[in-house]
């Protein structure tokens, strides 16, 4: 259908938009590895003759980073479990069942989708320091908890939905309870739909910056990745190969989670436009 | 939807759903509506210093923080240049999206996963470590990119233009795979046969795309928009972290970070709210919108 000489410019300029798009987080990569003379150079250079781990150890070192680190995965994996239990029972309930005011509860979710979070600081933190929970990480889980359900109940409706309905009926003449058959039936059947909603959940609380800063003041050993990350960042002369040891060490887990998770990613999303 | 007795209905459904709905409907009105309702307020009162830590009492102002916030050339300022660098954003993002999208169709499997792989790792590169990689990217003095340019010595986050240029590059680079994966996705949905039959009745290529094509991802296209707006208009990590919380004399501002910056900066924190209920009032709008087209796309709740 397309001539040969159009596919292959093409296939070139994607090809080198790949590289373009990807070249910002080689080059992360590559400078916490490099030694700390090449990092800091006038002549940087695309490549590095003599790796080392130096970065990496000063980051881990010098502050309590690994410390950080469980703190970050702590908070984000409470926030998914959390979130996804009580968005699949959300879930069941407005595409199983038909009750008054389910449309305004719907689409009340969706509204809720869209309420900035950034906006909803200042208050946040008078609710946190009232509770009590400052400085901790339940200031943390809370929020965002809070923050992922509307889009995990809104995505998982329709994995909910998918689910026939014969199935139900069928569960019900075989003399199965409401409870078994949401738990032991429904639930390992919109276990894929769970995991991709999780992504989701994950990442906002991963990459959330805006909390931990105004959240976690004085306790820094409840302080979390990005905190950590802006102690090498946030001078007149940044520690570069730090910042990108860091950032490197902050990146890997959401994209092995990403690649884990893609194909379904990318079905799930094309399913939701489709719908 | 017609729907017919289903055995639910005969056991009585009753409570179940709301049962089932309890946990998402307490966590959501402790933790998002009454936030909101407290955002309101506050924006309402004397809450500065004095109030949180002193415990001097609150007083109620009514619409004389508004008032204050309205006269504010700053205001003005910042709300203009959220709303231009939001443009800026949604449009660059869609053109880089929708153009990578058409061009994923038109290749073979090597070139499209890699695109695809490389897309997928911006997407999910946290917006703060996607920050700081971008500024020593564009370092003044170790960063490739002036090296590449022979640029000596040219700093990007000192002039307004510049940095907000340079903050650009970094949303576009992670928020154009959304759009690209979702276009992609609507372009391979339509069905084949579509296509060929429109080849046979003889229409051009740019006819088949602007006949049959583009009203079929109309609907796909107006979501991506609205979602992209509503990103890029509440920007903060990038703006925070790349030009050192908005930039030399708060010239990067962007409605979110002079919000928290009144807040905790300066404790403003009434004005810092009456910047977040203005917000939320934009989004409204915008929520309002995309809410009348997926209806009008028919689908159901």
């Amino acid at each position: 259908m397309i001539r040969r000489p159009w596919r292959l410019a093409a296939e070139l300029t994607a090809l080198l938009t790949a590289v373009v798009v990807a070249f910002p987080l080689y080059w992360m990569a590559l400078s916490a590895f490099k030694p700390a003379g090449e990092v800091q150079s006038t002549q940087p250079r695309p490549w590095t003759l003599s790796p080392t781990l130096d970065s990496f150890r000063r980051v881990f070192e010098q502050q309590d980073f690994g410390r950080y680190f469980l703190n970050s995965l702590l908070v984000a994996g409470t926030v998914v479990l959390a979130s996804a239990l009580i968005a699949f029972l959300a879930a069941t309930a407005v595409t199983r069942f038909r009750f008054r005011f389910r449309t305004t509860l719907l689409i009340m979710f969706l509204i809720a989708q869209m309420v900035p979070i950034e906006a909803l600081t200042i208050p946040m933190f008078f609710l946190m320091r009232d509770a009590g929970l400052l400085n901790t990480l339940g200031s943390l889980v809370l929020p965002h908890l809070a923050f992922s359900l509307p889009f995990a109940i809104w995505m998982l409706r329709g994995f909910v939905r998918a689910v026939p309905e014969s199935l139900e009926e069928q569960a019900y003449l075989d003399g199965a309870s409401r409870t078994r058959f949401l738990w032991q039936i429904l639930f390992p059947l919109v276990f894929p739909g769970l995991t991709a909603v999780s992504v989701f959940s994950f990442i906002s609380t991963w990459n959330d910056f805006l909390f931990a800063k105004s959240f976690i003041i004085s306790a820094t050993e409840n302080s979390t990745l990005p905190m950590a990350l802006l102690v090498f960042f946030d001078t007149d002369t940044p520690d570069w190969g730090g910042v990108m040891a860091a950032s490197t060490v902050m990146t890997i887990p959401v994209l092995v989670f990403f690649v884990l998770v893609q194909r379904r990613l990318v079905s799930g999303l094309g399913g939701a436009v489709k719908d | 939807m017609a729907r017919t007795t289903t055995v639910k209905d005969v056991r009585g459904a009753g409570w179940t759903p709301w049962l089932y709905l309890a946990p998402a409907l307490v966590v959501l009105a402790g933790l998002l509506v009454y936030p909101i309702y407290q955002l309101g307020l506050i924006s309402f009162l004397e809450y500065t210093q004095a109030q949180v830590s002193g415990g001097e009492p609150t007083t109620f102002r009514g619409l004389d923080n508004y008032a204050e916030l309205f006269a504010d050339e700053q205001f003005w300022s910042v709300l203009g240049a959220t709303v231009v660098f939001a443009a800026a954003c949604v449009l660059c993002t869609l053109a880089v999206g929708c153009a990578l999208a058409v061009l994923l169709t038109r290749v073979r499997a090597l070139p499209r996963t890699l695109l695809m792989l490389a897309s997928l790792g911006a997407w999910a590169t946290p917006a703060i470590t996607g920050s700081t990689v971008w500024v020593f990217l564009f370092d003044a003095d170790f960063g490739p990119v002036n090296k590449l340019l022979g640029l000596t010595d040219h700093s990007w986050t000192y002039g307004r233009y510049s940095a907000f240029a340079l903050v650009l590059f970094a949303v576009v680079w992670c928020s154009f795979p959304f759009v690209m994966v979702t276009m992609y996705a609507g372009i391979r949905a339509i069905p084949a046969e579509v296509l060929e039959a429109a080849a046979l009745d003889g229409a051009s290529t740019w006819r088949i795309w602007r006949s049959v094509m583009a009203p079929m991802l109309r609907p796909i296209l107006v979501v991506v928009t609205i979602q992209s707006i509503i990103w890029d208009f509440k920007v903060f990590t990038q703006i925070y972290v790349m030009t050192g919380g908005g930039g030399i004399a708060g010239q990067n501002l962007v409605l979110n970070v002079y919000a928290y910056q009144k807040a905790f900066a300066s404790s403003q924190y009434s004005l810092g709210s009456a910047i977040g209920v203005v917000m939320l009032l934009i989004l409204l709008v915008v929520t309002l919108v995309y809410l009348r087209v997926i209806r009008r796309k028919g689908e159901e709740l």
